[in-house]
């Protein structure tokens, strides 16, 4: 687990960058790795579905990211107020790193989870659906109306970017 | 298509044109063989949005959209999502909704685990088209107004 460890201090030190850097298009690019960071932290936790989908949307929003927001001039203040800012991050830092480590002592162990319902996942998953990938039999077979109630939201996220950003009907 | 007006240079939309089918193909990959390795519906889809949007930043928006249109686009998120509801609907009538009926067949094959398959290009249309069309909608609508891009 040495090697996630290290991946997870790069992707901080990443987010970091991202928050601090003045310059747009760095920032961007910071985020990027941090969601290259967590492609191959999926893969180091033997989860390639998930890392590719990382991996691919991570492309897409970047891209998006750099066309989409680059050239507009976004106000950028880091000046004034830097005695209340600082002290409200350490504030929410401390609260947060105590609420975790009260939350995080009641998981069970990685690796063994409290549901029995996965090991039946497991075991019967190829005799119940053919499928070899387990992934795609769990989605599209036992829990195939959550992908339909992803089909829907990306379906309203289409809507919804129309609705805001078209020219018919806004003023001036 | 060569319009040096429009687009980046000369040199990316030549290793677009050498790519941009084999990135395709990678996606149409990734979808039909989404039940057997690593993979599916939404990351395909994703993938298969990826090749249009690279040769709407190679060769600017008019090439792209002469490809694929706003109304083609719209047209397959519209029947990826009517291709998953029916799909399920038919379960009906042999049980339950979304219910897997025809047979499974053998397993590591191609053509196998029934209406799985089938749900994965239901899906590919419908994240394609549909990131597709945010892509256009976000980078293009607003920045046609000042006329400022490149």
């Amino acid at each position: 687990m040495l090697e996630l460890q290290i991946l997870l201090v790069f992707m901080i030190i990443g987010a970091i960058v991202a928050v601090k850097t003045k310059d747009l298009l760095s920032a961007v690019i910071a985020v990027g790795t941090v969601g290259l960071g967590l492609s191959v932290a999926f893969l180091i936790l033997k989860a390639p579905d998930l890392a590719i989908a990382q991996l691919v949307v991570e492309i897409l929003v970047v891209i998006i990211l750099i066309r989409a927001t680059i050239r507009k001039d976004l106000p950028f203040s880091t000046s004034g107020r830097w005695f209340f800012n600082t002290f409200v991050v350490f504030v929410f830092l401390i609260v947060f790193l105590i609420f975790g480590y009260i939350c995080m002592k009641d998981l069970p162990k990685f690796g063994e989870p409290i549901m029995k319902v996965a090991q039946s996942f497991l075991n019967n998953g190829l005799k119940d659906t053919g499928a070899t990938n387990l992934v795609s039999s769990i989605v599209l077979d036992y829990r195939a109306y959550d992908t339909l109630g992803e089909a829907t939201i990306l379906f309203t996220a289409v809507i919804g970017v129309l609705a805001v950003m078209r020219k018919v009907g806004r003023k001036k | 298509m060569d319009n040096p007006k429009h687009g980046m240079t000369l040199i990316v939309k030549t290793i677009t044109r050498l790519t941009v089918g084999l990135i395709l193909l990678f996606g149409i990959y990734i979808v039909s063989h989404g039940h057997v390795s690593p993979g599916g519906g939404f990351a395909g889809g994703v993938i298969i949005a990826l090749s249009f949007i690279h040769i709407l930043l190679a060769f600017g928006k008019e090439v792209a959209l002469k490809r694929i249109s706003y109304n083609v686009a719209s047209f397959f998120e519209s029947l990826g999502a009517i291709m998953f509801i029916t799909l399920a609907l038919l379960g009906i009538g042999s049980g339950y909704f979304l219910l897997n009926f025809i047979s499974k067949g053998e397993p590591f094959r191609l053509f196998s685990s029934g209406l799985i398959p089938l749900y994965n290009v239901a899906i590919s249309f419908k994240v394609g088209a549909g990131l597709f069309i945010i892509f256009v909608i976000l980078v293009t609508f607003r920045l046609t107004k000042k006329d400022d891009r490149e």
